[in-house]
């Protein structure tokens, strides 16, 4: 069970977190029937983003195919655009989106205004050849992704989601464990015994360390035969990151066990510790466009630091002197949390 | 029958009662479930935000003429970015990435201006960290509107010629908060959580103690016991989608834009759903731990994964969108932004009204089905 | 005297297993009925088959003057049942356990206040009536499982293994209350494993291997078997079962 979940996780979980935004569903309003029109909309179609797939005589009606969900972005061109383009006049174009999703919506109608000022570039270009002056100020701008140049979606998630493997396994099964023994009563068994209660903490968590490791090692085999994902830096650095990352998340762990009493009040503090830190990582949306507080208080999270060091080594290459903070970071979360769960571990109640 | 009504109905009182004891005295629990959702939408509502605003970015400009300097300033003065460094060699770029410093560096190419005004070869390379592609997507394009709105007005000219003046209208959420496509997703899986997991767990924890034997034993109906059970679960879920929606429009300011009737009445039909998906969980287990777990992996992980609340449903593979279709939260997901968010009608939520209401019949039907009344 | 219990040939097979095999007996009002037998004797799934909780395969029972295949529910009304796990609920108050079930089995409202006070003063636990039930001792528990269990004063009442782990001093005075409750007309069918409390039963029967080995009081099957104790009447019945304890 164990060992089949890493490939479980990391075959299914890229191809389903995927925020790419593509095929985004275009409904066409078009008052002007031109060339022009025609030609942008054609531009639109085979950009590779959009999907024409109404084409609706009035806004009402690509407005209600909106509201069902059937497009995401409506564009409407005025009535005599080809004409007011020709005579050198504004032409009118509207992009409506639904912004329910805001970074869909902003992505699909950064991409459409886009395409429509190179739709006006290339005719001017075409129009105005003979004015050297327009001609010669035209200046190239390239852009370039680095480390994941085709923009995928699965180079972003395999780091993240082999240090969320990790944080399950080591942090919380620990956890897990020692509550449902509280609830049995069989921790009483152990806590007569003379064994002090840094060995008894040592003993549960150490078997789940081990297998922490094997499945970091499967989850690579797996991201390489799967995904071709090779680390861009140091498997050994990842190693290490690891043991500290892991020695404090069942830290955490521990600390929650030792204030939940039944197995349903530590699923329930999980459940709610996971759901923040995850949010506060910067495994969904970037930390960077975060508001400021919830950056700093991002800073809480150790997921945070793991999933930038996963991230950095893995598709950047870093190396351990770029990520010395992020070291010093999680070894101060190991000693925090480990000395919490040490002093409010009680043998006696 | 009638004038054993009004003892059943003593029996099914002092069973509510009972019930709201259990909830009542385990305070933690109680707590957990009352704040969870008003911690989860909070962290949602602000962490959650994909507005790409003062983007770190370094510059790389060997020509610092007139013309590279002025976009560098564009840059710097727009809400989107801010110049941290400015950096003396190609080399120094890639170690700005592998720290993490920049999100995104601008390199102008040599004799910018000059260039541009001679030979018309002049580039500008927007170079991305796309280790999270969609904001390197983001900084990209915005970087390039600015370049472009610069170019223009450099051109001094009265008048552009083929300009298209584009305007942009942001339907339903213009300030485009996350907060509007989250608050949807936390309701579907706050309800979700607290009906169907704790309803499983509570049946579950009775046959563990070896209580569920004894009511069986006495004459109470199963019908009785399975109501019984779910209506404190029901009460505190109706407390929760209230708090959720006060704290939606007074703090994270996404109003109900649509009739808050309909919104109501499309929630209830979903608690029912999951009241009764609980119970048909519950049949099927006998400790705590197994309900547990299983509500964690038939409930939580699709709901999370597959409803639409976190990722798109419409990038995925076609074999996950179809099983999403089984998802009761995907539906209600979907209803919730119809009405709260579009402020569309009844009109407009009728697929998923009759879809969850075809789920909560069905689940109903087995769980009454598969209560075992008699222990074998 | 009248039967409260009727059993003829009742069976329950699991697959090819046959856990109850074939049994008969009579249980009369008012009389403590010891129903013992080594662990997968067949006792439990006996018990239940009696108290409506699981169907026979075969043959017929009556309890409390009802069919069990077809009046369960009938049954379910006029029976108390004591289960081997410990029955109330942890969480909540002494007082909350027995208007729980008070509210369940129909007491009449007026009722319930004044055999409530009874019932503590009974047990004296006046004082504990608003404390949880976990904070008891287990001893306390198990007596005040068993006037919960009579508190609607049902006709028969069902104990399945109710004193284990209890120590002698309770188990006396358990006994005593079951003593009381068959005075005031309640037919107790009680299974243990405890061969001296074997000795306070008015009759006893003893299964082996899903059958009746032995049914008679406690005196005439000490002589029957030439025996001085009940532990050792039951010993030699059941040292040749063939099933072994599990």
């Amino acid at each position: 069970m164990i060992f089949i979940l890493p490939f479980v996780a990391l075959a299914l979980f890229p191809l389903v977190a995927n925020f790419e935004v593509k095929n985004i569903n275009l409904a066409v309003v078009d008052h002007d029937h031109s060339s022009f029109s025609a030609r942008l909309i054609q531009k639109t179609a085979s950009s590779g983003y959009f999907h024409l797939t109404r084409t609706t005589a009035d806004y009402q009606t690509a407005l209600h195919h909106i509201e069902q969900d059937d497009a995401d972005v409506i564009l409407e061109i005025a009535p005599g655009f080809e004409k007011n383009l020709m005579n050198y006049q504004p032409a009118e174009v509207l992009i409506s989106t639904n912004t329910v999703n805001g970074m869909k919506g902003g992505l699909s109608s950064m991409y459409l205004s886009g395409i429509i000022s190179d739709f006006s570039a290339e005719i001017r270009a075409e129009h105005l050849q003979s004015n050297s002056k327009l001609k010669a100020n035209s200046l190239e701008i390239i852009p370039r992704y680095d480390y994941n140049p085709h923009l995928e979606y699965k180079y972003t998630m395999v780091p993240a989601i082999l240090m969320m493997m990790l944080a399950m396994l080591s942090g919380f099964l620990p956890a897990l464990n020692i509550v449902g023994e509280k609830e049995k009563g069989t921790i009483e068994q152990l806590n007569v015994t003379p064994v002090s209660k840094f060995t008894l903490i040592l003993s549960k968590l150490i078997p789940y360390w081990v297998i922490g490791f094997i499945v970091l090692t499967i989850c690579f085999l797996v991201a390489w035969m799967f995904y071709g994902m090779i680390s861009a830096g140091g498997y050994l650095q990842i190693y290490l990151f690891a043991a500290v990352f892991v020695l404090a998340f069942s830290g955490l762990g521990l600390v929650i066990s030792n204030y939940a009493n039944t197995v349903q009040q530590a699923m329930f503090m999980m459940f709610f510790f996971v759901i923040t830190f995850i949010f506060l990582s910067g495994l969904y949306t970037p930390v960077s466009s975060m508001p400021g507080w919830t950056q700093t208080l991002s800073r809480i999270s150790p997921l945070r630091y793991m999933v930038e060091v996963l991230r950095f080594i893995f598709l950047k290459g870093s190396n351990f002197f770029d990520l010395k903070w992020h070291f010093a970071a999680l070894c101060g979360f190991a000693v925090l949390f480990n000395g919490w769960a040490v002093l409010s571990y009680r043998k006696t109640n | 029958m009638h004038p054993e009504k009004p003892i059943e109905m003593k029996q099914f009182i002092s069973f509510v009662r009972k019930e709201f004891h259990h909830i009542f005295r385990d305070r933690t629990t109680m707590a957990i479930l009352l704040i969870l959702p008003v911690l989860m939408l909070l962290l949602f509502g602000y962490a959650i935000n994909t507005e790409v605003k003062n983007s770190k970015i370094a510059v790389y400009d060997p020509s610092n003429d007139t013309y590279t300097r002025a976009i560098i300033e564009k840059m710097q003065a727009s809400e989107y970015f801010s110049v941290v460094k400015m950096l003396k060699n190609e080399q120094e770029m890639s170690e700005q990435f592998k720290s993490g410093e920049v999100k995104m560096v601008i390199a102008f190419s040599e004799n910018f201006h000059e260039n541009l005004l001679h030979t018309g070869d002049a580039q500008i390379a927007l170079i991305a960290d796309a280790t999270d592609p969609n904001s390197a997507k983001s900084v990209v394009n915005y970087a390039t509107a600015i370049i472009a709105g610069y170019q223009l007005e450099s051109q001094q000219l009265q008048q552009i010629p083929f300009q298209i003046d584009t305007q942009i209208k942001l339907l339903y959420n213009p300030q485009m908060k996350g907060a509007y496509n989250f608050v949807p997703g936390v309701m579907g899986m706050i309800l979700m959580l607290i009906c169907a997991m704790m309803t499983s767990i509570s049946i579950a924890r009775e046959k563990e103690m070896g209580t569920m034997e004894v009511l069986l034993v006495s004459p109470v109906k199963p019908a009785m016991l399975i109501i019984a059970k779910t209506i404190p679960y029901f009460f505190i879920s109706l407390i929760n989608l209230t708090t959720i929606l006060l704290i939606s429009v007074f703090i994270l300011g996404v109003p109900v834009a649509g009739s808050l009737f309909w919104l109501l009445a499309l929630s209830l039909v979903y608690i029912f759903v999951n009241l009764s998906l609980g119970l048909v969980i519950s049949s099927v287990v006998n400790n705590q731990q197994t309900a547990l777990l299983i509500s964690g992996m038939v409930l939580m992980l699709p709901v999370i994964m597959l409803s639409g609340m976190m990722f798109p449903i419409e990038n995925m593979p076609v074999f996950f969108q179809w099983i999403s279709q089984l998802i009761p939260a995907k539906w209600y997901i979907i209803g919730v932004k119809q009405i709260m968010i579009k402020g569309l009608g009844f009109s407009a939520i009728m697929p998923q009204l009759a879809v969850l209401s075809g789920m909560a019949v069905l689940l109903i039907a087995i769980s009454i089905k598969k209560f075992k009344y008699r222990l074998e | 005297m009248e039967k409260v219990i009727v059993v003829e040939n009742l069976t329950k097979a699991f697959g090819r297993f046959k856990a109850v095999d074939q049994i008969s007996f009579e249980v009369e009002k008012g009389e403590i009925f010891g129903f013992l037998g080594a662990n997968g004797a067949g006792k439990t799934t006996a018990m239940r088959m009696l108290c409506g909780l699981s169907i026979p395969t075969s043959g017929k029972a009556i309890v409390a003057g009802y069919d069990i295949r077809t009046q369960p529910e009938m049954i379910k009304k006029n029976i108390g049942y004591m289960s081997q796990k410990f029955a109330l609920y942890e969480d909540l108050t002494v007082a909350e356990n027995i208007r729980f079930y008070a509210g369940i089995y129909h007491v009449p409202e007026k009722e319930i206040a004044p055999r409530t006070q009874k019932l503590l003063e009974r047990l004296g636990l006046e004082h504990e009536k608003d404390s949880l039930v976990k904070a008891l001792p287990l001893g306390w528990k198990q007596k005040l499982a068993f006037s919960v269990a009579v508190f609607h004063h049902p006709g028969i009442v069902f104990l399945d293994e109710p004193t284990g782990g209890v120590d002698p001093v309770t188990r006396r005075q358990f006994w005593e209350m079951i003593y009381e409750a068959t005075d005031s007309g309640i037919t107790v069918f009680v299974t243990t494993h405890y061969m001296d409390e074997a000795e306070y039963c008015d009759r006893v029967s003893i299964m082996v291997d899903g059958k009746i080995a032995a049914l008679d009081t406690p005196a005439n099957l000490k002589k029957e078997f030439d025996a001085n104790n009940m532990d050792e009447v039951f010993y030699r019945l059941a040292r040749n079962a063939s099933r072994k304890a599990d």
